[in-house]
């Protein structure tokens, strides 16, 4: 690492540790119900909004309830979404007068959108209209991180209440997510990528002269206000194809280390939330002291995997070795001016996070350092993972550790004072189940049917790993691409939509189905006999269960994919 | 610990182990295999296996090695059904000698309590409600409360204590259970439960095992167990899929050999043995438990109630000191309270002579002359004692000895019994020819060992409450010496069920014992009720174990015996499913090494060929089944202490040892398998 990329890499952390507890007290209070300082400006906001749409503010809704209320909201939204994108043609706002998309791309789309994972199977810029990206893809990115964080926020609310089933009211959590958080923060950010020179206009496209004397046609359009919340909800489908690595949407290295922190702002800050509203911070810490732990290892990995260059230019005879002078390391795919630092700590970050966007291209990684992105997709994303639906991620593993590791100290299994016994399982091991199922199942499919395989660039275990980051990413509702694969295909877009689906509501299902089971029990009171949940102890030991129930899930795939291409590279260059 | 059973068995009885080997094949029928998904997964795999091996595509190529995975495959589930089959046999050996107590009887049965006349019914006739006179000689028919007279009953069939107690109408013991003999006088019994309800026929379904019901916990884990070998089965028939992709398929029974090894075996295949091995320990402590749910609940208990007598202090009071009067020796003092005690056959009385005897060295027995005249104790005079060469020595309550000498008694043998009464003991007043020598110190004595107890239980984060019925000045006293962390004065019943419920509701799961009539209600709300064997048949009902011995202390074995049913389950779960990591570095390389030679680095432990690597691992997986088995049947060692020290350690040894064994008995088993394979 240059000494720059050191200054930087403590100032990233130093931002984040400082921003995250302010920010995170300020949610609580949000999902709590009480005072925050926008509240005069806000509440008449919101208060409109429920008398207008018949809300009920201090309505409950037991597990079920809230469950369906989430449902329906989502699949309402997806519909619109995919009526707006079929007849874009038929709507205003389309000078460049874009064709309606197929069926199964709308299909695709929406799902992607509606399901937080915005995984982009179209090239943004010369597919869909102002109209869709606007109306369309930015209310759902606001909406679909919004449901994340409602649910997040039910979940931990069913471990404060004591026999009570009621985990709060979705419309409102929804309404004050939004009001309150999202757009907010959306606005500054916003404005802050204008000045840094994110377009904002209705104009689709600008002319250049480039250094040869040629003509240039750009497409710009609404970008920055796409970025802004992309970048916050973790969503990442970007206006541009190229995402983060386009210099519209991505223009400076403030701006790159600015999207950056964004990328984790939201996700960490949450895990703060959740220690203030169980009213145990030590929880919270234990739980962020694990991510962390698995976010720094990956990101070593990934790091010392790209610095240390690809083969492929030591053949060439090119530089590869990182110094104040030399930006070094594998470059190819990365952005000259980000290098090595904030390629690999942005890949490490974006699949953490159930984030999605991209300022490098993983299908040019070595392929121990694009393991990384993948393994972190294939964890089900908990490292930190999506705005709330981290959270909810890892607590479905605390559960697994919790009743693993209670039964060895010689007591029925409990988690932050709730017994967890045969039904919390079954919804967890259902939880768990899916994702393979999703992962593995339609990772294999798309390898095997040869309508599927032709869409692949590569061949070889390179190929393998292509697919199962799709897939994997599909089933994360991360978004992220790896490349190489060409997605806008029948087959594809039908595939990966059912998988988001199953990503999804595989998960929300069971976690609230959960809540409502824990929400009707007691608290139970700490006391010696209770296996702790907030030492170093119950880090490794959740950290170690999370990387095992990962590890034994897909060794075997990963050493045909990304492992197998590692080692036939080590054979080759010995010889 | 207290006494054991005398029957408990060990694991390598002949007979046992045979019949438990004839049991292992009989359990390979589906319908009963079933119970257990894991291991019906595994026959379903052998099945398949099978078939592969003798008619599947290509089978004679790799004949010798396919035969041989098969074959461990269905040693895999026969050791399984074999651990289960040692535990049953175990249980089913306590459970004969439960059930020689219930030999069939003839009852008397009887239509009124004044009837005489009786009719002779066999007494698996007997409904609940019935009444039959017992007479000496006659064994109890059923489970019961005597109604009418009183018995002396010979009770070591069930206890194995051979002293018969008594039995008798009203008052707290009254229940007789039924298999006892009546040694003496005659009663009449009214039965309380319908043939088979009895608690020994519940204690002989739980430790038989065939209608075990899973417990709550049990369930949850098989949840997980269940869901493990989906995500297993999931990953190794998706491998086919990406096998071909990458160029070549694996031969299937290989893909079998990876998803027995991989799905959890070892716990899967231990798991009804190690319930059945926990009803099984309890049993040998004497203690009966109506479910399995209770025996486990008992491992959660975070409040103790426990009775100060018999269960903190001895129960009797005992002389703890001499505390002369003014000008008095104490030498004095204790010849005088030692000679009034001579004929006194309490044990208070015999405390006072002994510890005279032990503090001035007196031989009593030498004391005791013709020509003493003793005088009891009654409840009028309050006082006991003896007279002898016209000297006359009285003992008893203070205040009538003050009353006989005719004296207020002086400040300083006032101050005394104040002092002696404060602490929670009983003062006594010694007095010869009317003048008051001094105090004797009756003191309610704390078991040796009691303090560490209950230290021990509050690092295991369990809360001990003293229920008394004496003043709170007093019980303080005791409850101070004895470390309890609280107390319960003058308790009644009502006290003490609100008391359970005040717990309860801060979410604490609550133990007690007891054995009257009055305690049954608070029994029935506790979590865990023990209720004695001596107590009368309500309390019985409403605990939801018994005590054969009758012994309040065994409260806390309980306790112990739940949390190390639990500790096992979670142990070897740990232990199973760490074990994965050495099998998966044993078998991927050996599947691949084809498609991609240089997966023959992901070979850490040079395993000879891709054959004896795969072969090693499924012996390994079939081995470590039946290796297990004692620890199962005994139980993970429970070292009481606070639940992250008590973590830490068995993940060290069940976590990290499950990842290193197999690493290096996977090795060894490879190198057995390969030399053979070379010759």
């Amino acid at each position: 690492m240059s000494e720059f990329d050191i200054y930087q890499l403590l100032l990233f952390v130093f931002i984040l540790a400082v921003v995250m507890i302010p920010l995170g007290y300020y949610m609580a209070r949000i999902f709590q119900g009480e005072r925050v300082w926008l509240s005069p400006l806000v509440r008449p906001a919101e208060r409109a909004f429920y008398a207008l749409s018949g809300i009920k503010a201090d309505g409950q809704m037991n597990w079920r309830g809230y469950l369906l209320a989430a449902v329906v909201f989502n699949l309402v939204g997806m519909l619109f979404l995919m009526l707006i994108l079929m007849f874009q043609d038929l709507l205003p706002l389309n000078p460049q007068h874009f064709a309606g998309t197929p069926w199964h791309l709308a299909f695709n789309v929406a799902v992607s959108f509606m399901t937080n994972t915005n995984w982009q199977s179209y090239a943004g810029e010369s597919t869909l209209s102002p109209l869709s990206q606007m109306v369309g893809l930015t209310v759902q990115n606001f909406m679909s991180s919004a449901t994340g964080l409602a649910v997040a926020v039910a979940v931990i609310r069913s471990f404060t209440q004591r026999e009570n089933p009621n985990l709060g009211n979705f419309y409102v959590d929804v309404t004050r997510v939004t009001l309150y958080v999202k757009l907010p923060l959306a606005i500054i950010f916003a404005v802050f990528l204008l000045w840094q020179g994110v377009p904002q206009t209705f104009n689709t496209s600008v002319t250049a002269t480039t250094l040869e004397g040629a003509q240039q046609t750009i497409a710009v359009g609404p970008v920055a206000s796409q970025i802004a919340i992309k970048m916050l909800g973790s969503n990442g489908g970007g206006y541009f194809n190229a995402n983060g690595a386009h210099p519209f949407e991505n223009p400076t290295g403030l701006s790159d280390f600015v999207q950056l922190v964004s990328i984790l702002l939201l996700p960490i800050s949450f895990v703060v939330t959740f220690g203030f509203m169980i009213r145990d911070k030590r929880q919270a810490w234990a739980l962020l002291v694990s991510m962390t732990l698995m976010f720094v290892i990956g990101f070593v990995i990934c790091y010392v995997a790209e610095a240390n260059g690809s083969h492929v230019l030591d053949a060439l005879g090119v530089d590869q070795h990182i110094s104040n002078a030399n930006i070094g390391g594998n470059l190819e795919g990365k952005e000259v001016r980000f290098g090595i630092m904030n390629s690999t700590l942005w890949a490490t970050a974006t699949s953490a996070t159930s984030n999605g966007s991209v300022n490098s291209m993983f299908d040019s990684y070595t392929a121990l350092g694009g393991l990384v992105p993948l393994f972190n997709l294939l964890l089900g994303e908990v490292i930190y993972g999506g705005v709330g639906c981290g959270l909810y991620g890892i607590i479905i593993y605390a559960l697994i550790t919790v009743f693993i590791a209670g039964l060895m100290v010689g007591r029925t299994p409990e988690y932050l004072g709730k017994k967890i016994e045969a039904k919390e399982v079954k919804w967890a091991i259902v939880a768990q189940l899916l994702y393979p199922v999703t992962v593995l199942g339609g990772g294999m499919l798309a390898l095997i049917l040869p309508d599927s395989v032709s869409s692949l660039s590569a061949s070889g275990p390179h190929g393998l790993t292509q697919m199962l980051y799709a897939y994997a990413s599909a089933a994360a509702n991360n978004g992220s691409a790896f490349g190489g694969l060409s997605a806008n295909t029948l087959y594809q877009n039908v595939a990966l939509g059912i998988v988001m689906l199953v990503g999804r509501f595989g998960v929300i299902v069971p976690i609230l189905a959960i809540a409502g089971s824990l929400a009707s029990k007691k608290i139970i009171p700490v006391s010696n006999g209770t296996f702790p949940t907030h030492g170093g102890m119950f880090v490794v030991l959740l950290t170690a269960v999370i990387l095992m129930f990962g590890g034994l899930t897909y060794f075997p795939v990963i050493a045909l994919g990304p492992i197998a291409e590692h080692l036939s590279q080590l054979s080759q260059s010995v010889m | 610990m207290s006494k054991k059973n005398k029957q408990s068995l060990t694991l390598a009885d002949p007979a046992l182990l045979k019949e438990a080997i004839a049991n292992s094949f009989v359990k390979l029928n589906p319908t009963e295999l079933i119970r257990n998904p894991v291991m019906f997964t595994v026959g379903v795999v052998s099945v398949l296996s099978t078939y592969l091996t003798v008619w599947g595509n290509g089978a004679g190529e790799h004949f010798a090695v396919n035969l041989q995975i098969t074959i461990w495959l269905w040693f895999t589930v026969l050791f399984g059904n074999f651990a289960e089959a040692v535990a049953e046999g175990r249980g089913k050996a306590q459970a004969d000698s439960l059930r020689k107590t219930k030999t069939e009887t003839m009852a008397k049965k009887v239509t009124s309590l004044e009837d005489v006349n009786f009719e002779l019914v066999p007494a698996t006739e007997l409904r609940r409600g019935d009444l039959v006179m017992v007479q000496p000689g006659d064994v109890i028919p059923g489970d019961g409360d005597v109604v009418k007279g009183i018995a002396t009953v010979d009770e070591s069939s069930i206890t194995g204590e051979s002293a018969p107690v008594i039995r008798e109408s009203g008052g707290d013991r009254s229940a007789v259970t039924g298999g006892t003999r009546i040694v003496s006088d005659g009663a009449v019994v009214q039965i309380g439960v319908n043939p088979g309800e009895s608690f020994l026929d519940r204690m002989i379904g739980l430790v038989e095992g065939a209608k075990r019901q899973k417990t709550p916990n049990e369930i949850a884990l098989n949840v997980l167990l269940v869901g493990l070998t989906l995500i297993f089965l999931i990953v190794c028939t998706t491998l086919q899929g990406f096998a071909a992709y990458s160029g070549k398929m694996v031969p299937v029974i290989y893909l079998v050999a990876l998803l027995i090894t991989l799905i959890p075996t070892t716990i899967g295949g231990l798991l009804s043995a190690i319930g059945i091995a926990g009803m099984d320990r309890l049993v040998t402590f004497n203690v009966i438990a109506k479910s399995g749910r209770a025996v486990e609940a008992a491992g959660d208990i975070d409040v103790l109630l426990l009775d100060k007598t018999g269960t903190i202090t001895f129960g009797n009071r005992m002389a703890s000191e001499f505390i002369p009067a003014p000008g008095i020796e104490e030498s004095y003092l204790a010849e005088a309270a030692m000679l009034s005690s001579l004929a006194d056959e309490t044990p208070e009385g015999k405390s006072i002579v002994r510890l005279a005897e032990d503090r001035f060295g007196f031989k009593a027995a030498e004391r005791r002359k013709d020509g003493m005249t003793f005088i009891p104790f009654t409840a009028s005079t309050r006082m006991s004692g003896v007279d002898y060469d016209a000297i006359s020595i009285r003992k008893g309550a203070p205040d009538s000895i003050l009353y006989l000498c005719g004296t207020s008694g002086s400040t300083q043998v006032i101050k005394a019994i104040e002092t002696v009464a404060k602490t929670g003991g009983t003062p006594l007043l010694v007095a010869r020819d009317k003048q008051v020598l001094g105090v004797v110190h009756l003191k309610d004595i704390v078991k040796p060992g009691i303090h560490e107890r209950f230290m021990q239980l509050r690092r295991m984060g369990i809360r001990t409450v003293m229920i008394t019925g004496d003043n709170p000045m007093t019980a303080a006293a005791i409850a101070a010496e004895s470390g309890v962390d609280d107390f319960l004065a003058e308790a009644t019943p009502e006290k003490k069920l609100e008391l359970i419920r005040r717990y309860q509701a801060e979410g604490r799961l609550v133990s007690m014992c007891g054995d009257g009539s009055n305690d049954a209600p608070a029994l029935a709300q506790s979590d865990v009720g023990v209720a004695m064997n001596t107590g009368t048949m309500a309390a019985r009902e409403a605990g939801n174990m018994i005590d054969l011995d009758s012994d309040p202390t065994k409260l806390i074995e309980i306790v112990m015996i739940g949390k190390q049913l639990l500790m096992s389950r979670g142990a070897l779960t740990t232990f199973s499913i760490a074990n994965d990591v050495a099998k998966y570095f044993a078998i991927i390389p050996a599947l691949f090494t084809g498609i991609f030679p240089s997966m023959q680095r992901l070979n850490l432990m040079h395993l000879g060929s891709p054959e004896s690597a795969i072969l090693s691992a499924i012996i390994f997986n079939a081995l470590i089944l039946i290796a297990l088995v004692p620890l199962a049947l005994a139980g993970v060692k429970y070292r009481p202490g606070s639940a992250s020290s008590v973590l830490q350690r068995n993940l060290l040894v069940y976590g990290v040892g499950g990842v290193v064994t197999p690493f290096v008995c996977i090795k060894l088993i490879d190198m057995l398998v390969s030399s053979f394979m070379g010759v």
